[in-house]
């Protein structure tokens, strides 16, 4: 598995997520974006989640008024990538107590922060939806009280 | 869950983002930001310092404006501050802000640096993951260089936590596929392996995808895995679903993980050990039942999930190739899912049947489908899933189905989308010439092509159909007349235009005797649609027509008359004026003999690989076509079905089935030499004679043609010609000279410290060469270090023939000069000299010598005395293409040693010469300066008139 970028927008196109797994310039990346959010949003409902794009598979599918669209390489798992977007949404869901746009555009960085716990380097990290967001939920409450943390974490678990 | 404070409570972000979205228009949102930019940069650069929550919102700010796609390009110090707070929420904002905006500003790396590893030494699980993730984002070659052999040690540390592993293990996987070099191997990789025994599944899957990534670059370190993966394997997929707790999903089992082990298992053959094997078997066929049963859930979570690993399953089982029951399982199983109602299902089907259609033995099993995939074709609602179905009709073709699945691609490309057009007509061509048994039907097939959907026809398909056609005389009659009856449509494609002229002029005679299709009707016919083609097809239109004056003399006067016409001899365009000018002239002044030489059938063309194939993998990608794996196919499927003697014989009676339509630029072979296509001409710069410019007509040399015209004899020069001994010193074929009388063409082999050179002597003249005679001298010096033998040749050498001389070489020592070819002969009274340099150079005696890089930096040491060493920096003369310099390197042939120079974009060569005397060995380096467009070249040999010579040599090719 190896997901080379993820993004996700609205209906509209707005880009509400942008992660890169592969080094590309920001002109490079804008021109993906574009032409991508084109191609994906004028697909009709009813058609299937995968398609080719240069010598990519784009998986996507949308959620209400977002779309979640990944690119994998040319011998990935097309379905499992389609069930690593629905463990995210599912990540987000959780965590923001039934997700909408809104919660993605205001707390963009927490979006992120759930995605480096579930994905890096493009590879599924830890698939445990208690793991994940118990990881998250630390860093929560480190924001509280970080010296009582910093003690807890120097003795052993 | 508890309710979370989103935001942290920045309030100031959120009103911000909340101004941005209510800005009416775009305008109104830059000025907004420009004004937050302003208030931001004046915060930063004010007196007071700013506290970290501060710090923070105003980076956020930075980060969201960024995000939302316009430039920044301050910020990055305070979020660089932001890393060593010891506020967690801080920290995480600045890693987020450096992992999004890179910044190649050196001192700025060095404080990142510098803060990474403050976290990762903290012994603190959330500083460590912080750090790790931001490592793993970045992924620059910097932080390669100062992790790389940090994380590898964090990764198998007894004490590290859990999820610290986890990010280690990834963030070693970005940083080996980014700077490999920098990634130690080491004690570390079998302590890796063994996570793959884990009791953390998180562990496990993030491991497992580090091990498939080493793995496939060194499968040999990572051998072990295999019985680790297969166990972890079988114990997941014969676990009852609420084993694994918070790893099932949706009642399957660990999914992601079952699908990486798959994977890694990917990387390997089948187990050579028969119970692992067996153990593997087991799994697979578990797997495949699983498929069977009823699912535990309505939602499509489960089912997606489940067929994952099943498609994961089922693409090893193709890998392995080696278990036909599973083979044949995993084909009705994909049968079963072509019908399936999920479109998604539909598609994998497709897709994975594609590389199921190779294996010999499912191939016939895939053949089965062929009704429902043709149906796919017509009536998928989904222009991808319909590409997947022309795919897999491509895939599965051989002899027995080709017509049924080419007609059907024919007649769906009549309503195909766009899109995907060019793409089936290149797999329809290649497909109807690769399964012709009768010629008539491909010749049909292609015309089809070009009624149906001739804008997407490209040159290189109906280049193909008359190269056929040139090749094989049981269809020339059939072309001509069936072009002929296409060209009755009143609206035809210009490419059938083409076709046409072209089949019409070169073999318009074989249907003259019809007096439907008599010479003056099939001109006429032509000649209708002359005005509606672009100026290309009408050049080739005129070179049809005068073949046709030789064809048929009976239409010369009508000819000569359109030839004569304004609308041609004072045409804007300069190639028709000039093709009308030349060919009204040839039309008065030659003879009929001489017309009927000039004029004379194309020869057959050459063998190469097809251009329509060429083009396709090119459209493609390499790796994703069906043919990669069409030998094998062609080979064994085929030969079960069929007797494997027929299938020699035919490829034998057509050998050109990849043959391509351009030649290459080689000694021509006799018959060409009497005919147009080596003509170029004086008066202009474009190859007028070569009616498609399907011959690259050589840059030098005078046209035969000329002497039709002019009637002057050239003085032949005496001088030594050198011009083209630089161009043998990287290959051994080649034309050496060519002039208005003669072309000399080279072929040459070495083994060690002998050499053989076949030369041909081609007449391009019509008249005989007499007294011909060829002698090789070479200097005193160079007589006693290079042996040269020539036999004598006939004298005499008849218009448009070619004779042959072989010459024997052997090296007796190291040499720098090289031999003269001296030639003489008389051609229409006057005597002739040429003088050319014998391209032998030293160069010629190596043996290519494949080594290590210790080996090679070790003989590199000792040949450090410094007269062995000859270097010499040079300017760039031609593109610096790797992939140029690679083959020039290895055609002046020394081995190219690949991964022995730490900088990967010099090259690094060995090899021996040898003389009868010695043998020198001779290490050299290249190291090119893009930016300087310089290369630096060092030779070390054993000897300092090696090393100078060698130097000298190739120094020229660059």
């Amino acid at each position: 598995m190896t997901m080379q970028f993820m993004l996700l927008f609205s209906r509209q196109g707005k880009l509400r997520l942008q992660k890169w797994y592969v080094p590309l310039s920001d002109k490079e990346k804008k021109k993906i974006t574009r032409e991508l959010v084109q191609t994906v949003l004028a697909r009709k409902p009813k058609m299937c989640s995968f398609l080719e794009w240069r010598d990519l598979k784009i998986v996507y599918k949308r959620y209400a008024s977002l779309y979640f669209c990944c690119a994998i390489e040319d011998q990935d798992n097309e379905l499992i990538t389609l069930e690593i977007i629905h463990r995210y949404v599912e990540l987000l869901d959780k965590y923001f107590g039934s997700v909408c746009e809104l919660d993605i555009i205001f707390n963009f960085e927490k979006a992120y922060f759930i995605l480096d716990e579930f994905l890096l380097g493009g590879e599924a990290q830890e698939t445990s939806k208690k793991n994940v967001l118990k990881a998250i939920e630390q860093a929560d409450l480190l924001q509280e009280n970080l010296d009582f943390q910093m003690r807890l974490f120097s003795e052993p678990e | 869950m508890p309710a979370v404070s989103k935001g942290d409570g920045m309030r100031g972000l959120a009103v911000f983002i909340s101004d941005i979205r209510n800005c009416k228009s775009k305008e109104a949102e830059i000025k907004r930001i420009n004004k937050e930019l302003a208030n931001i940069r004046s915060k930063f650069k004010g007196d007071k310092a700013l506290d970290g929550y501060s710090k923070k919102k105003y980076v956020c700010k930075l980060l969201f404006i960024f995000l939302l796609g316009h430039d920044i390009d301050f910020g990055h110090m305070e979020a660089v501050n932001l890393l060593s707070s010891n506020k967690y929420t801080e920290k995480q904002i600045g890693y987020l802000f450096i992992s999004v905006l890179v910044n190649s500003n050196s001192d700025l790396i060095r404080l990142i640096n510098n803060a990474i590893k403050n976290d990762l030494a903290s012994r603190n699980p959330t500083f460590m993951n912080l750090a790790l993730h931001c490592i793993a984002n970045v992924g620059s070659r910097e932080m390669a260089e100062a992790f790389a052999s940090e994380i590898p040690r964090i990764l198998v540390a007894g004490d590290t936590m859990d999820s610290v592993k986890q990010s280690a293990a990834l963030c070693l996987l970005r940083l080996n596929r980014s700077s490999p070099d920098l990634v130690p191997m080491g004690d570390w990789t079998a302590r890796v392996v063994h996570l793959l025994n884990d009791q953390h599944l998180g562990v496990v899957t993030a491991a497992s995808s580090l091990i498939t990534t080493l793995a496939q670059k060194q499968p040999d370190d990572f051998k072990t895995s295999v019985s680790l993966a297969v166990t972890r394997l079988s114990r997941i997929v014969s676990s009852a679903s609420i084993d694994l707790q918070d790893y099932t999903y949706y009642f399957v089992a660990a999914p992601w993980l079952s699908v990486k082990l798959l994977r890694l298992l990917q990387c390997y053959p089948p187990p050579e050990d028969a119970a692992l094997r067996g153990r593997l078997t087991e799994c697979l066929e578990t797997i495949l039942n699983k498929a069977q049963e009823p699912p535990k859930s309505k939602k499509v979570q489960h089912s997606n999930a489940k067929n994952a690993v099943l498609f994961e399953a089922i693409s090893l089982i193709i890998h392995q190739d080696s278990e036909p029951t599973l083979l044949v399982r995993a084909c009705n199983q994909l049968g079963q899912f072509l019908q399936h109602r999920e479109t998604n299902l539909r598609y994998l089907a497709l897709e994975s049947m594609c590389t199921l259609a190779s294996s010999e033995f499912s191939h016939e099993a895939v053949k089965t489908h062929i009704e429902t995939v043709i149906n796919a074709l017509k009536t998928e609602r989904d222009v991808s899933v319909r590409q997947r179905a022309v795919d897999l009709l491509y895939a599965m073709c051989d002899r027995s189905n080709a017509k049924q699945i080419v007609a059907e691609m024919l007649s769906y490309l009549e309503t195909a989308d766009y899109s995907i057009r060019e793409e089936i007509v290149l797999k329809v061509a290649i497909l109807a010439e690769k399964y012709a048994v009768d010629y008539t039907w491909y010749v049909d097939t292609i015309l089809n092509l070009i009624r149906i959907a001739g804008d997407y026809v490209s040159e290189e398909v109906w280049y193909r159909v008359i190269q056929i056609v040139i090749n094989r005389d049981d269809v020339q009659g059939y072309a001509a007349k069936t072009v002929f009856e296409a060209l009755q449509a009143p609206a035809c494609h210009e490419n059938l235009v083409k076709v046409g002229g072209y089949i019409l002029g070169e073999f318009g005679n074989l249907i003259a005797g019809d007096s439907r299709s008599s010479p003056l009707v099939q001109f006429n016919l032509l000649h209708s649609k002359f005005h509606l083609c672009s100026v290309p097809t009408r050049a080739l239109l005129l070179s049809a027509y005068i073949k046709f004056i030789n064809l048929f003399p009976e239409v010369k006067a009508t000819i000569q008359d359109v030839l004569r016409s304004d609308s041609q001899l004072r045409n804007a365009d300069v190639e028709i004026q000039q093709r009308a000018v030349e060919y009204l002239r040839l039309s008065c002044v030659a003879s009929t003999d001489i017309l009927a030489t000039v004029l004379e059938e194309m020869p057959p063309f050459p063998e190469r690989e097809s251009s329509i194939l060429a083009k396709l993998k090119k459209k493609k990608g390499p790796g994703n076509l069906p043919e990669t794996n069409d030998s094998r196919r062609n080979g064994k499927v085929n030969g079960s079905t069929e007797p494997s003697e027929k299938m020699e014989s035919s490829n034998q009676c057509f050998p050109s089935l990849f043959a391509d339509l351009l030649p290459t630029n080689r000694p021509r072979p006799a018959p060409s030499s009497s005919i147009m296509p080596s003509a170029g001409t004086v008066v202009s710069t474009h190859p007028f004679t070569d009616v498609l410019n399907l011959n690259p007509a050589p840059s030098t040399g005078a046209s035969l043609l000329i002497d039709v015209f002019s009637e002057t004899s050239i003085e032949a020069s005496t001088e030594m010609s050198e011009d083209s001994f630089h161009r043998f010193i990287c290959k051994n074929n080649g034309v050496l000279y060519e002039n208005h009388l003669l072309q000399i063409g080279l072929r040459s082999e070495y083994r060690q410290n002998l050499g053989r050179m076949y030369i041909f002597y081609g007449n391009k003249t019509s008249a005989q060469l007499l007294n011909f005679s060829s002698s090789v001298t070479s200097s005193d010096a160079l007589k006693a270090q290079l042996n040269v033998q020539s036999k004598a040749v006939d004298p005499v050498i008849e218009g448009g023939a070619q004779v042959q001389q072989i010459i024997n070489i052997e090296c007796v020592s190291d040499f720098t000069d090289a031999p003269a070819l001296n030639i003489q002969f008389r051609c229409s009274g006057t005597l002739q000299n040429i003088s050319v340099k014998l391209p032998v150079m030293l160069n010629k005696f190596f043996q290519p010598t494949e080594m290590t890089s210790q080996d090679f930096f070790q003989r590199w040491k000792q040949l450090g005395d410094p007269r062995q060493e000859v270097q010499k920096i040079f300017k760039a003369k031609h593109p610096m293409d790797k992939d140029l310099t690679k083959s020039k390197i290895v055609g002046f042939g020394v081995a190219l040693l690949d991964a022995v120079d730490p900088n990967n974009e010099n090259f690094v060569g060995a090899g021996i010469i040898h003389t009868k005397n010695t043998q020198v060995g001779c290490l050299l380096r290249l190291e090119p300066n893009i930016q300087a467009q310089m290369y630096r070249l060092t030779l070390r040999t054993s000897r300092d008139t090696v090393s100078q010579r060698l130097c000298d040599l190739l120094a020229e090719q660059f």
